[in-house]
């Protein structure tokens, strides 16, 4: 547990988290328009999501399939009867004037999200609930000087609100949990996670106290849109806050933006002196009640998420922890480890991944999905390896060329002749040559100058264009030094 | 030839087939009566070239002996049910010019099954009246007058607009909706058929809401036939609607054998409450000496919670309008008034846009959902609730159906009760529980009462067991024999 | 319950209706005449019973993920007191 250091001592963050994931679906939570992202204005929209009037909402089943597995993958509770609710307040894109929600009783109840910290701990973070809501539609305020633009194309569209106990002490910890989640979400097939594109945004709730004492007053910062940006956001956050209180102050209960320009958070401006939801079951709409063998039903049909999937590539391939946490974040480069992995040296495909593979993606800016190298050809690579056509280095040529052309392994060994020599008689020639030219310096090694070996390495590689076998080398020319 | 405007929708059927007048005759002879009856501004909106057009498309299908069953019937359209590209107003101020993209699934089955509609009918604003006076396109005025008495009468409400019309024969049939009451107590102040189904047989969808958990449509027409005829194209099943019930739409005109021998009709005690007037307490035992008569068992029951019925409704049903009507905002629809900012312009907007019984709704339903008072007010309602469906199903282990009057008196005249909001709400005392507890009533002519004026028994049945209460009703008319007609009547002005 | 002129004024905020400050003493009126009227609920004795949720006994439809709706900007802003570019329009809103 990390402290903030202050004028009065030491004080405990306190932070949980508020996730609102977009779930994956072709149709609205309560309509039949479409979810696309970007599509033009108002394009999207069904009378239904537009609040017109005499319109009624019809829930769709796959909305609350993806958040009953949701569940599933937090290790929570499933309430096979809920509640759907409006909460009631006016804002220029929420037309109905009120937004379907679940209050009291929320389709999905406790669970827990394991963290894997850097230090190699790992902390359990609780699940408060999972419960299912509309979107709202979205307001411009930048498209003209006296006027906010909206656009209902997002209205109605289907969000599992993740709300997280305040069991997060650092900001690290709130950026593991965001992207453990996010991990576990995209796994699961239930929200792409693309914080950029809005279709997992988070709301913090940042308060601080001396240890050991009661929970503070907190501040809920809205809608924050990268775990960077709210890493830095609860950093000043809870800067402030100390601030506010050794200066004697109190923190009120409010609201807060996180502007990312300055780093900072402040108080929004809107109106919120009417903050009175008048929650109460939506008469439109009936409870929602599960059948368990349904719900059973999904969780057979749950992948591999992250955590066992960690622990089997740390047993079935022997790879460290760390190494394993690496390659299960996210699904794609699991399954590529995997598929470069099955029946070879899986330590020596972890290191091909995690390293040569991981950097070209990286300078590429590319996804493993579209990644230049197929998972079957960095796989064929390494049998080359294996059977000694390639050597290590010879393999590091390949395998660049593979990024460069797409190429397979064995076309671009053919094409530019970067087979290993093995045959002895080669480089035998080759060593007997490098030893006839440099006479002195095979003096000097006899003489006891050991380090000289690397040289005539060197230069025997240099004339085989780097294609002798490195072992195959080193016992001859050893042999002929000590001749 | 008759006066087409007399028949009744089964007549005017039967006479379409036997090709004794066309489809455009009967709808022209309903187009002149809509603007006969102007007077009662019974409607908002008159479609007279829709009309029309609709009647000959009928005659066409009519002449290939294609007819649906309200093939070319004329029928008028309650303004709360939103009818594509045709303003839709819910008879308020806020919905200025609304035109909407869709049609409510109701109107959409009358339409189908080949009915014409004449126009949009007067209603209390967003349904929340029983006097139709609340309407910001001005009262409609009830087409009877109190013997010897030429002031104006409400229609009652909140479908005032369809009874007056109704009633004065400028459609053979309108659409009402029922939260509290609100079809069978105008029905019954103006001497016709009112039927609120159980709640889910017909669909919401395209309905302006009022109390969503209360609000159901039904039909408004001159005999319990014409009821049974038009209920079975309006109900049906609709997946757009999450609270519209899966169930079979039976034929409800072939339920109607006259036959209740051997039925047991509850009467319940608490309907006799303080104060009843002896007019309604002998009209009900008329009613009582009918259904004997014809063989039925009339059997004391008891509905304990009924006194406190008036009182959950309004808590119930303003929490639910004060959300439904957070829509009307200004912003995708109907009126703006401009405002600096966003809230200036909401609350400007529905200051101006809403009406002062509207606006007494909404603070109220504000208020008891509000923080703090939510447990006292709105969850307690719905807990009295339950218990008001409770004795309902209660009596139903002894008793198939219920007898009650429909309303406590007659007709009143415009703005005699506009002053004290109670004395208006206890209008809805003998029709609330039915609402509450999601049960079909029907509300049939039955006598005069003192003054002249026509006053209407209740029929309550179990829920989706309308064939029951349109077979009973069916005996009541029969006995009753209500001939009288208003004194303001369409085709004889 | 007697509501004040200061709770009709919250209740009006929330409900953003406009209530020129001469009304909100004759509305907070009307109001609590009403509600001391409905409060004859607190009479009845509702303990252990449960609120009703809803009045028809069936379980909650769900429809099939299926696109069905959509693409009618037109229909969609049609009624629009104010449109713009494809969007609604409203007074600026800051944040
Ligand atoms: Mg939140
Ligand atoms: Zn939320």
């Amino acid at each position: 547990m990390s402290l903030i250091e202050g004028r009065t001592g030491e004080w405990e963050v306190v932070i949980g988290l508020e996730v609102h994931a977009q779930i994956i679906s072709n149709a609205k939570l309560f309509s039949g328009a479409a979810t696309a992202f970007g599509a033009e204005p108002n394009t999207q929209v069904s009378p239904v999501d537009a609040g017109f009037p005499g319109m009624l909402p019809v829930i769709n089943r796959r909305c609350v399939e993806q958040a009953v597995k949701t569940g599933l993958g937090l290790a929570a509770r499933i309430n096979l009867h809920s509640v759907f609710d409006r909460k009631n307040y006016f804002y220029a894109d929420l037309p109905q004037g009120y937004q379907i929600s679940q209050y009291l009783t929320p389709v999905v109840g406790k669970g827990s999200i394991i963290l894997d910290m850097p230090d190699g701990s790992a902390r359990e973070i609780g699940i408060t609930r999972l419960h299912l809501e509309q979107d709202a539609g979205k307001s411009l305020h930048d498209q003209q000087a006296t006027s906010t633009y909206v656009d209902l194309n997002r209205s109605g569209v289907g969000l599992m609100e993740i709300v997280s106990e305040p069991d997060m002490r650092t900001a690290e910890e709130a950026g593991a949990y965001l992207r453990k989640l996010r991990s576990i979400l995209r796994y699961l097939g239930t929200c792409d996670g693309n914080m950029e594109e809005g279709s997992m945004r988070c709301d913090v709730n940042v308060s601080v106290r001396k240890p050991g004492a009661p929970l503070g007053t907190r501040c809920e910062i809205k809608n924050v849109n990268s775990v960077r940006f709210v890493m830095l956001a609860i950093d000043y956050e809870a800067r402030r806050q100390v601030e506010v209180l050794e200066d004697g102050g109190e923190i009120r209960q409010e609201t807060r933006l996180f502007d990312s320009g300055r780093g900072t958070t402040r108080p929004m401006r809107s109106k919120e002196n009417a903050h009175d939801y008048r929650y109460f079951p939506d008469p439109d709409l009936l409870p929602l009640i599960l059948d368990p063998a349904w719900v059973e039903g999904i969780k057979r049909t749950l992948p591999e998420l992250p955590d066992a999937k960690k622990s089997r590539f740390v047993r079935d391939y022997g790879l460290s922890v760390e190494d394993a946490g690496v390659l299960v974040a996210e699904q794609e480069s699991a399954d590529y480890f995997e598929a470069v992995a099955r029946g070879r040296d899986a330590k020596l495909a972890a290191n091909w991944v995690m390293g040569d593979l991981f950097g070209a993606l990286n300078r590429l800016g590319r996804r493993i999905e579209d990644s230049p190298v197929s998972a079957a050809g960095l796989g064929e690579m390494i049998d080359l390896i294996a059977d000694g056509t390639l050597s290590g280095r010879l393999a590091k040529d390949v395998f660049a060329g593979m990024v460069e052309t797409g190429a397979s392994p064995a076309a671009i060994v053919e094409e530019r002749g970067l087979r290993q020599v093995t045959d002895t008689g080669e480089i035998e020639t080759a060593i007997d040559a490098v030893l006839a030219a440099n006479g002195d310096k095979v003096a000097e090694y006899r003489s006891g100058k050991d380090k000289l070996f690397g040289f005539f390495v060197g230069q025997v590689m240099k004339a085989t264009q780097g294609k002798a076998n490195p072992a195959t080398l080193n016992e001859i020319l050893r042999n002929k030094l000590a001749g | 030839m008759t006066n087409l405007t007399d028949l009744t929708i089964a007549e005017a059927r039967d006479g379409l087939a036997a090709k004794r007048f066309t489809a455009r005759e009967l709808t022209a002879a309903h187009v002149a009566a809509v603007e006969a009856v102007r007077p009662l501004n019974a409607f908002i909106t008159e479609t007279p070239e829709l009309a029309l057009a609709q009647a000959e498309s009928s005659d066409a299908r009519l002449l290939r002996g294609e007819a649906r069953p309200l093939e070319g019937l004329p029928l008028a359209i309650k303004d709360l049910f939103c009818t594509k590209e045709v303003l839709t107003t819910a008879a308020s101020h806020i919905l200025d010019g609304f035109k909407p993209p869709y049609e409510s699934t109701v109107t959409q089955n009358l339409w189908d099954a080949g009915a014409v509609m004449l126009g949009k009918l007067n209603l209390d604003e967003f349904a929340m009246g029983s006097s139709t006076t609340t309407s910001f396109y001005g009262p409609t005025e009830s087409p009877w007058r109190r013997d010897g008495d030429n002031r104006a009468l409400v229609p009652g409400g909140s479908s005032g607009g369809s009874a007056a019309a109704v009633a004065a024969r400028a459609a053979l049939g309108a659409t009402g909706t029922d939260t509290g009451g609100s079809i069978r107590q105008p029905a019954s102040f103006v001497g016709i058929v009112g039927l609120k189904p159980t709640y889910g047989r017909c669909s919401r969808w395209g309905t302006i809401a009022f109390a969503s958990s209360l609000d159901q449509a039904g039909p408004m027409t001159r005999s319990v036939r014409d009821a049974a005829i038009m209920l079975k194209a309006m109900a049906g099943h609709d997946p757009k609607d999450s609270t519209s019930a899966p169930q079979a739409v039976p034929d409800f005109e072939a339920a109607l054998s006259g036959d209740i021998r051997g039925l047991k009709i509850g009467i319940p005690k608490e309907y006799r409450v303080d104060g009843m007037k002896r007019e309604i307490e002998a009209l009900w035992q008329r009613g009582i000496d009918w259904i004997k008569d014809a063989g039925a068992e009339p059997v004391e029951i008891s509905l304990p919670m009924t006194k406190y019925a008036l009182a959950t409704y309004y808590i119930i049903a303003p929490a639910e309008a004060s959300s439904n009507l957070a829509r009307y905002d200004g912003v995708r629809f109907g009126l703006r008034v401009p405002g600096k900012t966003l809230d200036e312009m909401y609350e400007l907007t529905r200051a101006e846009g809403f009406g002062a019984e509207v606006q007494r709704r909404i603070l109220i339903g504000t208020y008891v959902l509000s923080a703090g008072y939510y447990d006292a007010y709105y969850l307690k309602a719905q807990r009295v609730r339950t218990l008001i469906a409770r004795d309902f199903a209660e009596a139903y282990k002894q008793v198939e159906c219920i007898l009650t009057p429909t309303t406590p008196s007659t007709a009143f005249a415009i703005g005699e009760k506009s002053d004290d909001p109670i004395a208006m709400y206890l209008n809805d005392v003998f029709t609330v529980p039915v609402n509450l507890a999601g049960l079909p009533g029907i509300s049939v002519p039955a006598g005069l009462g003192e003054d002249g004026l026509p006053l209407g028994l209740q029929v309550i049945g179990r829920a989706f067991d309308e064939a029951t209460i349109l077979r009973v009703a069916g005996v009541i008319e029969r006995a009753a024999g209500f001939t009288a007609r208003p004194q303001f009547l369409a085709g004889r002005s | 319950m007697a509501l004040d002129k200061a709770t009709v004024a919250h209740i009006a905020t929330l409900a953003r209706i406009k209530l020129p400050e001469t009304e909100q003493g004759r509305i907070a009126g009307e109001l609590s005449h009403i509600l001391t009227w409905i409060e004859q609920l607190s009479e009845v004795n509702t303990d252990g019973v449960e609120p009703m949720t809803s009045v028809v006994a069936m379980t909650m439809p769900m429809r099939e993920d299926v696109v069905t709706d959509g693409n009618r900007v037109d229909d969609i802003l049609a009624n629009a007191p104010e449109r713009a570019n494809g969007f609604f329009v409203v007074p600026k809103v800051v944040e």
